[in-house]
């Protein structure tokens, strides 16, 4: 198996607080990698990182065989690399197919197109509907997007993250706020995806780690205590003390 | 979910509105009053600055308030050549078009790399540094302004002297510059620019560079607003660095908003209203009391704070509302 992302000794702090610290990582190809912890544990500053809208202190990260330490937000997204936001972060004004749209129209080459009317383009529309298809969606592609309801924002923000074709999907905490019916059908669609997407899952839902993940890394305090698999997790008397114990 | 776009009243005001200007001069005729026609064809020159300025306003979230300096470029690249005697009317609008562009081009480069505040201070600067370097050249006038003697010249038999002919030329400029317009907030470049304004995180994890859509959405504004600029220039037949004062500016935004901002005839909406009104208030108020007319800016200036802070959406989403009822 191939590295795709690999991450070393990568540091972040705000002022006094250390939110990324010494933070070394490895994402193979094809695997579901899933980061868990402590609230304020720094899981959401790490994916900025990694996606390049924000940049750490110290340390290297490498994707698909290149140092991308320094690229931009965007450069990163056109190699490959899509997020989803832990804050639902979509656009409001927009029906659902336009949101998915515009992520799959940066797939497609630069938008200085100023004369032809984007809504009536039929390839893109066309993989715009697929991807809501494949969220589970389709049946309100027209509708306004914030008429929808909390979950099936959850579920738009993972249609755009896969309209961009990435290598990799880094998905922050995709679960948040959603009742336990909504996590299993989120469950359920990231499922379809596994073996064949390469993800960072960061999550909570612990039945959702363990349903999806093929690797989990513990973060607490900014710092990764340990990676393993799912199971060695479970019974790992450090992570146990640190988090497992207390959400138990 | 979306409903037709038709037979609305807003769309038939719109359409209603379009029909009246185009036969603005046919009634100015027959009522004869040039005076109307003078005033219409101020409307059409400063709706088409309005529109430039709500695309990237609007839909973009870029506040600019030095867009004057764009009208006021475009008009001194009909002034200043015409009183070196290059009278070609294609010279002038290809200079407004390209110095406004290239202006908005260094400019925006600039300014589109601060957000908020800062933005809109720092586009104020720049539309004060042309100001300042207008009103420096004696040559051209300085603050005492420029006559021009002329108007350009296009055709042989086109006499853009002639007011009618004139407001037909601003009318047809109108009606292309809203239809590029509506081109664009539809094409895959206003959904960018659209979409930049909701939510440029999103955009950057997407894999925009948003900068770059903005400038080249605020360079296709300056250039627009510049051919509005030269069509003021004929229009005024007198130009000054007045044109560009951030008071100007500030106007602009005023309609923009009065009007409604993000929509398609919100601009045309805005401007009429702004200056009808400008124009009436006095001399309603002399009516109601001799004199009183003098203090018009009172409340003019309360009748635009009540729009903008109670009628949400402007005079485009009152109609809006008036269609749901
Ligand atoms: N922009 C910021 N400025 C200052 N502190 C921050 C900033 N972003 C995050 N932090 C701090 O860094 C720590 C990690 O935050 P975060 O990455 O959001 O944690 P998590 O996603 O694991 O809940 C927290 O203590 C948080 O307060
Ligand atoms: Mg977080």
């Amino acid at each position: 198996m191939t590295i795709l992302l690999e991450v070393r000794g990568l540091h972040k702090s705000f002022g006094g607080v250390i939110a990324t610290k010494n933070v070394s990582l490895d994402v193979m190809e094809g695997e579901v990698h899933a980061i868990i912890g402590p609230n304020g544990a720094g899981k959401t500053t790490l994916i900025s990182q990694l996606c390049g809208e924000q940049f750490p202190d110290a340390g290297k990260v490498r994707f698909n065989g290149r140092d991308i330490t320094k690229a931009s937000g965007p450069a990163r997204a056109k190699m490959g690399i899509a997020r989803s936001f832990q804050i639902t972060t979509v656009f409001q004004d927009m029906t659902l197919l336009e949101n998915v749209a515009l992520a799959a129209q940066a797939h497609d080459g630069h938008s200085f197109h100023f004369w032809r009317n984007a809504n009536s383009e039929p390839e893109i529309n066309r993989q715009a509907m697929e991807r809501l298809k494949e969220v589970g969606l389709e049946a309100k592609a027209m509708t306004l997007s914030r008429e929808v309801s909390h979950g099936e924002h959850r579920q738009l923000e993972i249609a755009m993250a896969l309209a961009t074709e990435p290598k990799m999907l880094l998905l922050d905490e995709p679960m948040a706020g959603m009742g336990s019916e909504e996590s299993q059908r989120m469950i359920e669609i990231l499922q379809r995806f596994k073996g064949q997407k390469t993800m960072l899952l960061v999550e909570h839902d612990m039945d959702a780690v363990f349903a999806l993940a093929d690797r989990i890394s513990v973060l607490v305090y900014g710092e990764i205590i340990a990676t393993d698999t799912p199971d060695a997790i479970r019974d790992n008397e450090a992570v146990k003390r640190a988090y497992l114990g207390e959400e138990a | 979910m979306r409903t037709s776009n038709f037979l609305t009243p807003k769309w038939l005001f719109s359409v209603a509105l379009l029909l009246l200007l185009a036969v603005t001069p046919i009634l100015s005729d027959i009522f004869d009053q040039a005076f109307y026609l003078s005033i219409a064809t101020r409307i059409l020159i400063l709706t088409i600055a309005a529109i430039s300025l709500n695309f990237i306003l609007g839909y973009g979230g870029m506040i600019s308030l030095g867009h004057a300096a764009f009208i006021g470029i475009g008009a001194y690249c009909v002034g200043i050549p015409i009183y070196h005697d290059y009278s070609s009317g294609w010279l002038h609008i290809f200079l407004a078009i390209t110095v406004s562009a290239l202006f908005a081009l260094i400019t925006g480069a600039i300014s589109l790399r601060t957000k908020g505040v800062h933005f809109i201070m720092i586009t104020m600067a720049f539309a004060q540094m042309a100001f300042f370097l207008f009103l420096s050249m004696d040559e051209y006038g300085g603050d005492d302004g420029l006559t021009i003697w002329y108007d350009s010249e296009f055709f042989s038999g086109i006499d853009i002297d002639n007011p009618t002919t004139f407001y037909y030329i601003c009318f047809v400029s109108l009606i292309l510059v809203m239809y590029l317009y509506h081109r664009l907030v539809a094409s895959r470049f206003g959904r960018v620019i659209r979409g930049a304004k909701s939510n440029e995180k999103r955009m950057q994890a997407l894999g925009y560079s948003t900068y770059n859509y903005r400038l080249v959405a605020y360079v296709i504004s300056g250039a627009v607003c510049g051919y509005a600029g030269a069509l003021m220039g004929n229009y005024t037949n007198f130009i000054s660095p007045d044109m560009m004062g951030w008071t100007r500016s500030g106007e602009l935004i005023f309609m923009v908003v009065l009007g409604g901002t993000a929509t398609a005839f919100g601009p045309v909406f805005g401007v009429l209203s702004f200056l009808v009104l400008e124009e009436m208030l006095p001399n309603v108020m002399d009516m109601i009391h001799d004199g009183a007319g003098f203090y018009w800016h009172l409340p003019f200036g309360l009748i635009l704070l009540f729009v903008v802070l109670f009628v949400r959406g402007g005079i485009s989403g009152f109609l809006d509302r008036l269609g749901k009822r």
